[in-house]
């Protein structure tokens, strides 16, 4: 009884995957459709982008602010201050940049487009749409997704500028490192293919796997309170699991 | 005629700061500037050792960046390495017989080509070679030669006799 508990278990979690990838092949088929809604898009890219801003700039002020301060202390250790701007603008575009970013969005954006699908899967809005012949893939759920796409590189690029800032804040006002030093020290070790560009990279897949998981969640949600809670919470587990997993991989295929 | 949605503007906000952003990364944490020249010319050396030399490093004279490092190979028949140097065109001034040396900035830091001027009254042109060269000095071979030679002079009475042991030993 417990081993067929087990097996279900396992099959299911491997039917929902499945499902997942078809629902991902059923999004892309639907988006050169979702086009037409192109004012959607805007509100998604808006609602998913620019309402994560202040989110997004805060935590990345202060990630490059404790950077700059835990690498202080580990590379005095070394007499290595030197390469503190090296070390957290590095640290920033090839990981955290990307990663927490995407940790932000799927807390703040991908919870909320979740719960969005899931009260108008739960109060039939998507049925009505099929009815209106309105392909519900192509209003809600590509746009959606391709909001994530296009939102995510931009926001870790803010993240980045503002992580830098607030490492700069932290090693030149604050610690009294030479500012010659931590940008030329910066400038000539970052390079805008190996590390800007390999970091852009991450997070283009991170926001479609991010915003991917929070849509299917939601289009797959039980229609109840209870199914789109449990839904919600599944989407921000996920899609860190997935980031992370993700991040992991990309980062060995691109060093 | 619509009215603007009043997201509309939110948004295309938030895209050109993100796009800021990008170009603000790009062109002040990277050497991207300093990369982009306009004309430049090559001119090649060879070293026999190189050292920790890698692509884009600068090429200085007098501590100034004049172009950097395009192309590091081996040369097969030579056994050496051919380094090819991009050099900016307004430094088009520079002698024939300079010699080109490969230092480290500070004490661990990045490799870097120095050119010596000579005194020739001929300039560098597009593809030469320059004939002097020095290779980088490693550290390792320097502890090296500096175990062998037994160490600083206070020392000596005990080294001096290490060191001319081969002489000293024949008879």
């Amino acid at each position: 009884m417990n081993a067929r508990l087990r097996d279900n278990w396992l099959l299911d979690g491997i039917a929902r995957v499945g499902e997942c990838g078809l629902f991902f092949v059923a999004v892309l088929g639907a988006l050169p459709k979702s086009l037409r809604y192109w004012r959607e898009l805007f509100r998604q890219v808006w609602f998913v982008g620019a309402m994560s801003l202040v989110i997004v700039m805060t935590c990345g002020l202060f990630v490059g602010m404790v950077l700059a301060l835990q690498l202080y202390y580990t590379l005095s250790i070394f007499g290595g201050t030197a390469a503190l701007g090296t070390v957290v603008a590095l640290s920033l575009f090839r990981e955290l940049g990307p990663v927490v970013t995407a940790l932000l969005v799927a807390g703040r954006a991908g919870t909320a487009v979740t719960a969005e699908i899931g009260l108008m899967r739960a109060t039939d809005q998507l049925d009505a749409m099929s009815m209106m012949a309105v392909d519900p893939l192509a209003y809600v759920a590509s746009p959606r997704f391709l909001a994530g796409v296009i939102a995510m590189p931009l926001l870790a690029c803010v993240f980045n500028a503002m992580g830098i800032f607030g490492g700069h804040l932290v090693g030149v006002s604050w610690l009294g490192l030479d500012n010659g030093t931590f940008w030329g020290n910066m400038t000539s070790t970052v390079d805008l293919h190996k590390d800007i560009l390999a970091g852009l990279y991450k997070s283009i897949v991170f926001g479609g796997v991010v915003s991917l998981i929070a849509v299917f969640q939601g289009y797959t949600a039980p229609p109840t309170s209870e199914g789109v809670a449990y839904s919600t919470t599944r989407t921000v587990v996920f899609s860190s699991i997935v980031t992370l997993a993700f991040d992991f991989v990309m980062t060995a295929f691109l060093t | 005629m619509n009215p603007r949605p009043s997201y509309a503007i939110g948004t295309g906000l938030f895209i050109l700061l993100g796009f800021a952003a990008l170009a603000y990364l790009a062109t002040q944490t990277t050497s991207v500037v300093a990369v982009h020249r306009g004309d430049s010319y090559t001119v090649k050396a060879r070293f026999t050792n190189i050292g920790q030399l890698k692509e884009r490093a600068p090429v200085k004279i007098a501590g100034v960046r004049i172009g950097d490092v395009q192309s590091i190979q081996l040369e097969p028949q030579r056994m050496d390495a051919l380094v090819v140097m991009s050099i900016d065109k307004q430094y088009n001034d520079i002698p024939d017989d300079s010699s080109a040396a490969i230092f480290t900035s500070g004490l661990l830091g990045d490799q870097y080509v120095g050119i010596e001027p000579g005194g020739s009254p001929d300039f560098l042109r597009n593809g030469d070679e320059m004939v002097l060269t020095q290779s980088a000095m490693s550290i390792e071979n320097l502890i090296g030669k500096f175990l062998v030679n037994g160490g600083p002079k206070s020392s000596s009475p005990a080294a001096a006799p290490a060191s001319s042991a081969p002489a000293s030993g024949n008879p």
